[in-house]
């Protein structure tokens, strides 16, 4: 079984855990046109190599932060989001 | 038959059908990136329907070594969205031609497909199916435990399990076939016609002059071309960054397994959205399973007893006799997810690039029609009508054609 460090929970099954898309920034909404839009929403840089991502233990219902290699299939790093977006923004998801 | 019995009185290996890589030449006036089925079909349809043959088709390993080799086989045309439809129906029907048109016998066999619904969610869906199915002519009708019980025996319907079978899609024209022979047949015709192939060759550029393909950079030199195309399923989205542009693809493993062999017992193809898993009896015997997508991106193409593990459990529910068969082999393929379940095919934002990608879980069954569609869109410089609605650009239209109907995902 592969084992994944959750920030609030340690090591745990990765089948306890759910991945949430890679770490990007969101567009005003209100400012941004349709095409920027559709590209934030469904255009991907599925990078073969370090990517950030966002990770959520399911039973705990917590959102952390991922650096995971996709060659490789390894975790190099996990930590809570607050780390990323400061305090406020801690367990609000992707 | 007398060249086989020659064969065989004088022993050693048949001899090589399909011509040695040549050197390259400078200058093509297509080339294709992938020597997979798909990559393989358009150069085929590119020689015979257009008489282009001036075209290499470039792999990075040997011949048919990605997807085309990790699929499980399974051809049918009973999808959801309407485009969805017509399009796998055109490919149903250039299958169970194609062993005549290549002259290469591709083991083509009509086993009829089963799609089991376990809840009533599920049966809405094949009951769906089935309507837009019959509405574009695809044979294909929504059946109760009694006929299931005709049609395959061999199949648990007990309602003492954890999931019940409460009725199916049925897909009679479904069927199976020797998914390597497919890929050899399009490559040995089409270098008949002159299209070169050259295996273990990567690309490791793309040229483009004032957004315009105009070349590709090789580990063995670099050629000039005309136009290229894209087919490389599991890595389109890094050869899309060598061109200049992004797709709406994660890279998500697919893992699949065979059985040891055992007699003949299992007629239909079974497949059951819910439990995610798909099987087969190949004409060797083995069972052929596979099961729903990894629970994330990855690019490699590694084997996991997680994934054993939650496939058995269905399987054996379904089948308890199989308990004491044995994995023979297993295996996975870097699929191209899409959000909506549906390809990326046609134009590209770089002019005279066309791509086929997107392939998720539903790549080999669309061999064929995605070779015709693509040749006549690389030849023209205009999107076949089939495949017109998977463009790229779909995504900026916020016109997705979203495929329930596609294997290996829950509805």
């Amino acid at each position: 079984m592969k084992i994944l460090h959750c920030p609030l929970n340690g090591p745990r099954n990765i089948s306890e855990f759910v991945y949430g898309g890679t770490v990007s920034t969101m567009p005003d909404p209100a400012a941004v046109d349709d095409r920027r839009w559709a590209e934030y929403l469904f255009i991907e840089n599925n990078t073969r190599g370090v990517v950030r991502e966002w990770w959520y233990h399911t039973a705990t219902a917590y959102w952390f932060i991922a650096e995971r290699d996709t060659a490789t299939d390894t975790i190099l790093k996990t930590y809570p989001a607050s780390a990323l977006f400061g305090a406020q923004q801690a367990g609000a998801g992707p | 038959m007398l060249d086989l019995l020659k064969l065989g009185l004088r022993g050693g290996r048949p001899p090589r059908q399909l011509p040695a890589t040549p050197a390259l030449k400078p200058t093509y006036d297509v080339v294709i990136i992938g020597g997979g089925g798909h990559g393989l079909a358009c150069a085929y349809y590119l020689a015979r329907n257009f008489g282009i043959t001036n075209v290499a088709v470039l792999e990075k390993g040997y011949l048919a070594s990605g997807n085309t080799a990790r699929n499980t086989t399974i051809v049918r045309s009973n999808y959801l969205t309407p485009d969805g439809v017509r399009f796998y129906d055109e490919s149903v029907r250039l299958f169970g031609n194609l062993s005549h048109e290549l002259d290469f016998n591709i083991m083509y066999g009509e086993r009829g497909h089963l799609t089991l619904a376990h809840t009533d969610a599920a049966m809405r869906t094949a009951r769906w199916r089935a309507e837009v199915n019959q509405h574009l002519g695809v044979d294909s009708s929504l059946v109760y435990p009694d006929d299931i019980a005709r049609l395959c025996p061999e199949l648990n319907l007990r309602d003492d399990v954890r999931y019940p079978i409460l009725g199916a899609l049925y897909h009679p024209p479904g069927s199976i076939a020797r998914h390597d022979a497919v890929a050899w047949g399009y490559a040995q015709r089409a270098a008949e016609m002159g299209v070169e192939i050259h295996t273990h060759t990567e690309v490791t550029g793309i040229r483009i002059e004032h957004n315009r393909v105009v070349g590709i950079e090789t580990n063995r030199g670099s050629i000039a071309c005309g136009k290229a195309m894209q087919a490389v399923a599991g890595m389109s989205s890094e050869l899309a960054r060598m061109a200049g542009f992004r797709l709406p693809i994660r890279t998500i493993p697919l893992q699949a397994c065979v059985s040891e062999a055992v007699k003949p017992f299992l007629d239909p193809i079974i497949v059951s959205g819910s439990l995610h898993i798909y099987v087969s009896q190949s004409a060797r015997g083995e069972l052929v399973m596979g099961g729903s997508t990894d629970p994330y991106p990855l690019y490699s193409t590694r084997s996991t007893l997680e994934f054993k593990e939650d496939l058995m459990m269905h399987m054996l529910e379904l089948f308890p006799f199989i308990g004491s068969l044995r994995v023979l082999r297993q295996w996975a393929g870097m699929a191209d997810m899409t959000p909506d379940f549906s390809p990326v095919m046609g134009l590209t934002p770089v002019e005279n690039y066309y791509i086929d990608a997107g392939w998720g879980t539903w790549g080999f069954k669309a061999t064929p029609v995605s070779g015709t569609c693509m040749a006549e869109t690389v030849a023209t410089g205009k999107p076949h009508r089939l495949c017109a609605p998977f463009s790229l650009e779909r995504f900026y239209d916020y016109a997705q054609v979203g495929e329930k109907g596609a294997a290996s995902v829950g509805h």
